[in-house]
């Protein structure tokens, strides 16, 4: 009798430590999530296809062709670590950014374009310094933004070239003490639900850069913007609304 | 009964005798070439990724050394009286100082022969003045059969190296095999050539804080650095790029008609007529004539191409500006100091090395 009362004990512990054990190893699913940025002008989309020609216009009216354009984005919330990524529209690469090993849930989407001051120190990132990214000490060093690279019809109708670049604003008025202001900015793209693997895209206007809030005007300013501060503030301002939320396929 | 036993023992023999020779041969398939240790500078170390060695081609002391002796050999020559030293000779940091080279019947080429080294840090891998030759091993096969440069036949050069008394243990050794073929042979003249590096000059000991700049050169590197001067480090590099060069192609207003595509004839898009590689900065103390065309025989003259003798034509780079007025328009104070700057990067250490000569 004692015999059959300790054999029942005994199941009643074997199953009360199986069930528990059930619970604890259900892995959670692992959902692979893509960024993808695609570019367009006022929503035409736009690939390295329609690089070199004049086939866009401004919204100062101004005829213009996109030769280069890369532009790093750093810090996209759904990486756990410090992350940087050069997109590079022109070679097709970083255009999509792949992170693995999320699970299901809700997640904040967000990223920075360009380098906060805390991340944008000078040669420290091989992967910039080989590609040639960098911004000369005399301008405070650390990276480049963005390389927008093209020509534009003057107003004597003649292509000239402007070099959209976007760096930390410096202002070197007074020799002895440059002022800095970090133009990087947050892009905030609202929460995203992950249930699956998922195809997330950003859309980038590059009309944006050129119109709001400040209507830009290309025969005034096209070359030898890192060292102007005010126009770099104009494009950081102007920057802003470049970003949006495209299609989220599940 | 009896001569189907000898069959069987004679056969058993030939077996045994056939698995004797069969290790043999494994034997010498056996032997390890050693790992060659890549001389990186500190400021590559420091700066840049890691250099591109291709899995299939490991540098190995053997290839190294294979390919630096078939480097210097005028067996790759259709007539035995040119190798690749002879026109990129290690004491003009690997280019011959002529505008165009003579191949081995005087004919002469339409480029300017190219300076060899950092070339496993071109991470996009195109080589030559117009990009036509994706990878190292690929750019060695050219010259050899080019009607006007060496012009032989690979076939008959694979042979003659083969009856050589000493390649053949020498390729067994780098590669495994003593059967030679242009593969092989570009293999290892390719391993010899991503060890030509030349990290060491003047201003990169500067960098590394073991000596200092003249007023000169300082304020050269700042007409360099600066936008609104020189411009210069959108294409070729800077403190934190040693490579002096972004390894891409660019029309740098040079003509406003094209006689030369350029990287558009081996693309075939038009939109990349007239560009070509930026070269590196460094060693042109070393390297004169300068572009594509060798059409430049001094640094002044180059230096004035961009300040005030730029062309337009439809694919100029949009960084070249001011091309209504020619250019930047340096002073003549700064131009002296741009081109003080660019000597401080001659690698006198490499021109040198007798790892890489003869």
């Amino acid at each position: 009798m004692k015999q059959k009362r300790y054999l029942f004990i005994i199941i009643v512990i074997l199953f009360a430590a199986c069930a528990p054990k059930k619970e604890c190893c259900v892995q959670p699913e692992q959902l692979e999530v893509t960024l993808n940025f695609t570019h367009n002008w006022d929503l035409l989309e736009l690939t390295k296809q329609d690089f070199n020609e004049l086939k866009f216009t401004n919204a100062n009216g101004e005829q213009l062709s996109i030769e280069k354009l890369r532009y790093l984005v750093s810090n996209i919330s759904l990486l756990d670590n410090k992350n940087h990524h050069l997109i590079d529209v022109g070679e097709n690469t970083e255009t999509s950014i792949s992170i693995p090993d999320l699970t299901e849930g809700s997640y904040a989407l967000s990223f920075r374009f360009g380098f906060s001051d805390e991340d944008n120190t000078d040669g420290v990132y091989p992967d910039l310094n080989s590609v040639s990214f960098n911004v000369p000490e005399m301008l405070g060093g650390g990276y480049h933004f963005m390389q927008f690279d093209g020509k534009y019809l003057d107003t004597n109708t003649e292509e000239s070239g402007f070099n959209y670049h976007t760096i930390r604003a410096i202002d070197r008025t007074d020799p002895g003490n440059s002022k800095f202001k970090d133009t990087s900015f947050e892009v905030n793209l609202g929460t995203i639900k992950i249930t699956n693997t998922t195809e997330i895209e950003i859309e980038v206007n590059l009309a944006e850069w050129f119109k709001n809030p400040n209507t830009w005007n290309l025969n005034e300013l096209n070359t030898v913007l890192m060292p102007n501060f005010e126009a770099q503030k104009i494009m950081s301002a102007n920057g802003k609304g470049v970003f949006s939320l495209g299609e989220v396929t599940p | 009964m009896t001569s189907n036993i000898k069959m069987k023992k004679i056969h058993a023999f030939f077996l045994f005798c056939l698995l004797l020779m069969n290790c043999a041969s494994n034997e010498e398939e056996l032997y390890t070439p050693i790992p060659y240790n890549l001389k990186i500078p500190a400021l590559f170390a420091e700066k840049l990724i890691a250099p591109i060695i291709p899995s299939d081609n490991p540098l190995t002391e053997e290839g190294v050394a294979l390919g630096k002796k078939l480097f210097f050999d005028k067996i790759l020559s259709g007539d035995l009286t040119q190798n690749c030293a002879s026109c990129h000779n290690p004491k003009k940091a690997f280019t011959d100082q002529l505008q165009f080279s003579a191949g081995i019947q005087g004919e002469f080429g339409t480029r300017n022969s190219m300076p060899l080294f950092n070339l496993a840090w071109n991470f996009d891998e195109r080589f030559a003045w117009d990009g036509k030759e994706f990878g190292l091993e690929n750019q060695a096969l050219e010259p050899v059969s080019n009607p006007i440069e060496m012009h032989a036949n690979w076939d008959r050069v694979a042979e003659k190296l083969q009856q050589n008394p000493t390649y053949p243990e020498l390729f067994l050794l780098a590669f495994g095999t003593s059967k030679i073929d242009a593969t092989l042979v570009t293999k290892a003249i390719a391993q010899f050539e991503r060890t030509l590096i030349s990290g060491n000059s003047r201003f990169d000991k500067y960098l590394l804080g073991e000596t200092s700049l003249t007023s000169e050169e300082q304020n050269g590197f700042d007409v360099f650095m600066d936008e609104a001067k020189g411009d210069c480090f959108h294409c070729h590099g800077s403190n934190n790029n040693p490579l002096w060069t972004d390894n891409k192609f660019h029309n740098n207003g040079l003509n406003a008609i094209f006689q030369d595509l350029g990287f558009g004839a081996v693309t075939g898009d038009p939109n990349d007529n007239g560009k070509f590689k930026s070269p590196s900065i460094r060693n042109l103390a070393f390297t004169a004539p300068y572009m594509h065309d060798g059409r430049f025989a001094t640094l002044e003259e180059v230096i004035n191409h961009y300040s005030e003798g730029l062309k337009r034509s439809s694919t100029i780079d949009p960084l070249m500006k001011r091309v209504n007025d020619g250019g930047v328009q340096l002073s003549n104070q700064d131009k002296s100091d741009l081109k003080a700057f660019l000597l401080s990067l001659s690698d006198t250490e490499f021109i040198n090395n007798t790892s890489f000569q003869k």
